[in-house]
């Protein structure tokens, strides 16, 4: 079996299983239970200053997307940060580090964009001996408007400030935990090297209404009648942080910077994912918040099985193994050509593939008396959306047209060089003057 | 002492007085909200469906399915309706594992359809409870038409010219209406008085008037109605049935299958309808299963059915085959009968081995014996009725595609009629069909 142990910033944890700052790591009890179930560490619910703290709404405070059967695609909050007193979360994560010492525990914290509150915390935390501190810069409602989370995380000289604070008063390695609602990732990765952090940690919440209650006429979750937007995350965020995460890890300013995966984690395929592009570990909440803390060893056994299958030893073998794939479109091999194929033995004839080919595509999918349906080499530009759409996983692939083949469509023969848009010679900006 | 399973001869009251609702109480139990959500997300919203195509009215299927799974029962009703007004007794009585659901690419795919039947009983039973009628009445035509039998063919039929506007008087030679749908289908198939409710809510479409006992060919001719009425639609089903042309056919005890099964249909109380401690039924048919299973239900100890020919010839699917056997009754295959004994009462029916060779059927001259003491006959029904002028061949009132027959202005449509299977839905459809037929040539 491969051996999952993860080093992050120097700090050891069984396996790159993190759970992230959330419901699932708000106290002892939770924390306890998660760590027996088999999690490598926790970020700590997002601690604030010391004194009264927050109080959350007391109505409901999420919303949901399904999939088919109810399968939770997507969650929406509005929860705060932690709403228990600084001083009971700061003796049970002393407790709890001292039961687990191989386990990482990181103590998320929010505090107002002075320097002192964060002086204070910092003080707070190193008593506990928690192993680092992830900054919160990410969450999108209700601190937001106190002038912290999301509105820190959206100023690139806010996060590079508050960082440097930090790193000139702990000796604790920082985390700063990136907010997606800003229009370039790299910027807010930029301001947090430049203010010396040790990490990035990513995505927080979208911002986002899940449902409009149709009869109240308000956003839900729906409080005495009114709504705001919320958070986003669970599967249905996978894909934008997997963007983000790979905008940071192959932009030359921050390559180095390492990364710690968050955003729609549900499987240890899907960590797998994040890690290949560049995340040194990941962080889970939606996934725990839905099937609970159990879902780990599935995790564990499966990043282990892939291990040994692929003969990677360490999860250092393949971190970052796919940043070099990631590239611009304007580079993509345009002589490369692929065409749909069907499988007749697993083709259960539902007629989807020649419905969106049909209506939406190319009209490249033939439909046969006896219902068949065969893809037209002459018409289909490999778009690949009946292999999306089709129910039968596998049954439609996408055949290379090797160079010298005739590409049936353009009736000109495969080239065997690559070739890119920049080279094109419908590109008006094309600079070679040959247009090859 | 009360009566058991094993009380001698024909006896009510065999089981106790409890088992009765149970044992025929639903056949498939509703779905509930969360139950019809699972099985709509199961549907792929095929192209050119082919659950759609198997559908002898041709319902949208993937679309119902849809409106289902997006909250909109009532719709999906409304879609079903549109082709096939009598959907809520087809959700029930539909063999749908012989016709939508064979097809189903998911059958096809996992062995386990999406749950076409189950489904199209939500949605219609979600507007139907709520006792509303989807459609409306065009303007009145001034145009008359008459219609001969209330069962499937003849409702359906009505009930689409009502909504052209055309005045339509439904005949009926019995008291109530509904035809099979009310006399023959198992009883755990439409429970709660259920084809009676249909009829009623079907009714609410206005411009169908019913009248009872009123029997074409009894002091009532075909000329009359052709001579009152703009149109004739003939919709008799099948009133007779097939005797066996063996020995003691007319003991006691021996009886037509559908007659039993009409009478447990019209019965208030179960516990207080006869049936025999050996019960034997002879036939392969949906009747023959029917009334079977029924025995069973009442409480006799053992029920044979009897199939003259093998497993795979038997007209009832797969399904009811292990229906019946689930229920306890024993199947007996490549067996045919040749003599029932009795005296005054039946005892016991002989019977002869046979063997199928080029499709023509011979005995083996091998005999065995079966202890009855009620034998119900389901060997098939027959045509009968039809009136002078209208041609008949094999069995059946010739029609067109359109359900005309071979009389100017006189249409047939349902089981009494040529072309499809005996089924409740194909039955709607051809009335259906016959309808707009008939409205086109009215209107023309
Ligand atoms: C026991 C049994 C079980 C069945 N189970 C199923 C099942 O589970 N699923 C399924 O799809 N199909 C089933 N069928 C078949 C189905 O019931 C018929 O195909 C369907 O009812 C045919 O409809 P119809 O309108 O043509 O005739 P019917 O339903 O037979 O209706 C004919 C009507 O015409 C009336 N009538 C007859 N003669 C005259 C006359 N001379 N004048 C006036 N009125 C007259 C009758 O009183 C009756 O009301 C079953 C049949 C039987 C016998
Ligand atoms: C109910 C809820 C509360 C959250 N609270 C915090 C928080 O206090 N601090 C924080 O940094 N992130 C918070 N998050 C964001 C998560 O840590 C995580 O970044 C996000 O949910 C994406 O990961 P996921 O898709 O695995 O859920 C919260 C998320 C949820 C669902
Ligand atoms: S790849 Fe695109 S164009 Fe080709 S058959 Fe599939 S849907 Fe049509
Ligand atoms: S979508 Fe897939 S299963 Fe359906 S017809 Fe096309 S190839 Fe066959
Ligand atoms: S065949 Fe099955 S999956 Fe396809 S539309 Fe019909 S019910 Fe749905």
């Amino acid at each position: 079996m491969a051996d999952l142990t993860s080093n992050f910033l120097g700090i050891k944890s069984p396996n790159p299983f993190w759970l992230a700052s959330a419901p699932p790591t708000d106290k002892e009890y939770n924390v306890r239970r998660a760590f027996e179930a088999g999690w490598g560490g926790v970020v700590w619910k997002t601690l604030g200053e010391e004194g009264p703290p927050v109080v959350n709404v007391n109505g409901p405070r999420y919303g949901a997307i399904h999939g088919a059967d109810r399968r939770l695609l997507g969650l929406n909050n509005i929860e705060l940060i932690t709403d228990r007193p600084l001083q009971q979360n700061l003796e049970e994560i002393t407790r709890v580090k001292k039961d687990y010492p191989d386990r990482a525990i990181i103590v998320s914290l929010m505090v107002p964009c002075e320097e002192q509150p964060w002086k204070d915390i910092l003080k707070a935390v190193e008593t506990t001996g928690a192993d680092g501190v992830e900054l919160n810069f990410g969450c999108p409602h209700g601190m937001a408007e106190r002038g912290m989370g999301g509105a820190v995380g959206q100023v690139p000289e806010y996060i590079e400030m508050v960082t440097r604070w930090c790193k000139e008063n702990t000796k604790m390695p920082v985390i700063v935990k990136l907010t997606p609602n800003i229009t370039d990732i790299r910027k807010p990765a930029e301001a947090a090297l430049r203010g010396g952090a040790d990490a990035v940690s990513l995505i927080n919440t979208i911002n986002s209404i899940t449902t409009v209650d149709l009869d109240a006429m308000a956003p839900e979750p729906t409080i005495d009648g009114k709504g705001t937007h919320g958070g986003y995350c669970g599967p249905a965020v996978k894909p934008i942080a997997l963007n983000m995460v790979a905008e940071i890890a192959r932009n030359p300013e921050t390559a180095n910077l390492p990364i710690s995966g968050i955003g729609g984690v549900t499987t240890w395929r899907d960590a797998a994912e994040f890690m290949a592009l560049g995340c040194g570990n990941v962080q889970v909440c939606t996934a725990v918040m839905t099937y609970g803390f159990k879902i780990v060893e599935e995790m564990i056994t499966g990043l282990s099985q892939w291990m040994d299958e692929k003969g990677y030893t360490s999860v250092d073998d393949f971190i970052g193994m796919a940043v070099p794939n990631v590239t611009d479109w304007q580079y993509l091999n345009l002589n490369f050509i692929t065409k749909a194929v069907i499988n007749q033995d697993a083709c259960i004839e539902c007629g989807r593939c020649y419905a969106a080919c049909e209506d939406t595509s190319h009209q490249a999918i033939e439909m046969s008396e006896d219902r068949k349906f065969s893809v037209k080499d002459d018409e289909c530009v490999a778009c690949n959306l009946c292999v999306n759409v089709c129910p039968v996983e596998g049954c439609i692939t996408m055949k290379q047209v090797m160079p010298g083949e005739l590409d049936e469509r353009t009736g000109q023969k495969v080239p065997a060089e690559y070739g890119n848009w920049t080279e094109h010679p419908n590109n008006p900006g094309n600079t070679c003057a040959s247009g090859k | 002492m009360p009566n058991s399973q094993m009380t001698p001869g024909i006896a009510p009251g065999r089981l106790p007085k409890d088992a009765y609702a149970k044992n025929f109480s639903d056949l498939h139990a509703p779905l509930d909200a969360h139950e019809a959500a699972v099985a709509a997300d199961r549907c792929y919203f095929c192209y050119d469906a082919p659950c759609q195509t198997a559908c002898p009215t041709s319902i949208d299927i993937p679309m119902f399915i849809r409106q289902i799974s997006t909250g909109l029962a009532e719709a999906a009703a409304t879609k079903i309706f549109e082709e096939n007004i009598l959907g809520g007794m087809c959700a029930r009585v539909c063999p749908t594992e012989t016709l939508c659901e064979e097809v189903c690419v998911r059958e096809v795919a996992e062995g386990k359809p999406v749950e076409i039947g189950r489904l199209q009983r939500y949605a219609t039973d979600a507007m139907m409870e709520k006792g509303v009628h989807p459609f409306e009445r065009a303007e009145p035509t001034g145009k008359k038409v008459a219609v001969v039998g209330a069962g499937p063919a003849g409702l359906s039929c009505a009930h689409r010219l009502a909504m052209h506007g055309h005045d339509v008087v439904i005949l009926d030679g019995r008291e109530k209406a509904g035809g099979l749908n009310e006399y023959g289908i198992a009883a755990y198939k439409s429970v709660n008085d259920f084809a009676h409710r249909e009829v009623e809510w079907l009714m609410q479409i206005g411009g169908i008037t019913m009248e009872y006992g009123k029997r074409l060919g009894d002091g009532m001719s075909l000329a009359d109605l052709t001579g009152s009425y703009d149109a004739v639609f003939l919709a008799i089903g099948l009133g007779g049935v097939n005797a066996l042309r063996a020995d003691g056919e007319d003991l006691d005890g021996v009886l037509d299958a559908v007659d039993f099964i009409a009478e447990l249909r019209q019965a208030d109380d179960l516990s207080k309808l006869p049936v025999g401690r050996n019960v034997v039924v002879i036939g392969g048919g949906m009747t023959a299963v029917d009334a079977a299973v029924q025995s069973k239900l009442l409480g006799a100890e053992h029920v044979s059915m009897v199939y003259r020919r093998g497993k795979e010839r038997m007209a009832a699917s797969e399904y009811e085959q292990e229906l019946a056997t689930a229920k306890g009754v024993t199947i007996i295959y490549n067996a045919q009968p040749v003599a029932i004994h009795g005296d005054g009462a039946v005892r016991e029916v002989e019977f002869e081995y046979t063997v199928e060779e080029d499709g023509k059927l011979r005995g083996t001259g091998e005999m065995f014996r079966i202890p009855a003491d009620q034998v119900f006959k389901a060997i098939g029904q027959t045509l009968e009725g039809v009136p002078d002028g209208v041609a008949v061949e094999r069995g059946k009132i010739v029609v067109n595609e359109h359900g005309r027959t071979s009389q100017d202005g006189v249409w047939a449509g349902g089981d009494c009629a040529s072309g499809g299977d005996d089924l409740t839905v194909t039955a709607v459809a051809e009335g259906r069909d016959a309808a707009i037929d008939i409205n086109a040539t009215l209107m023309a």
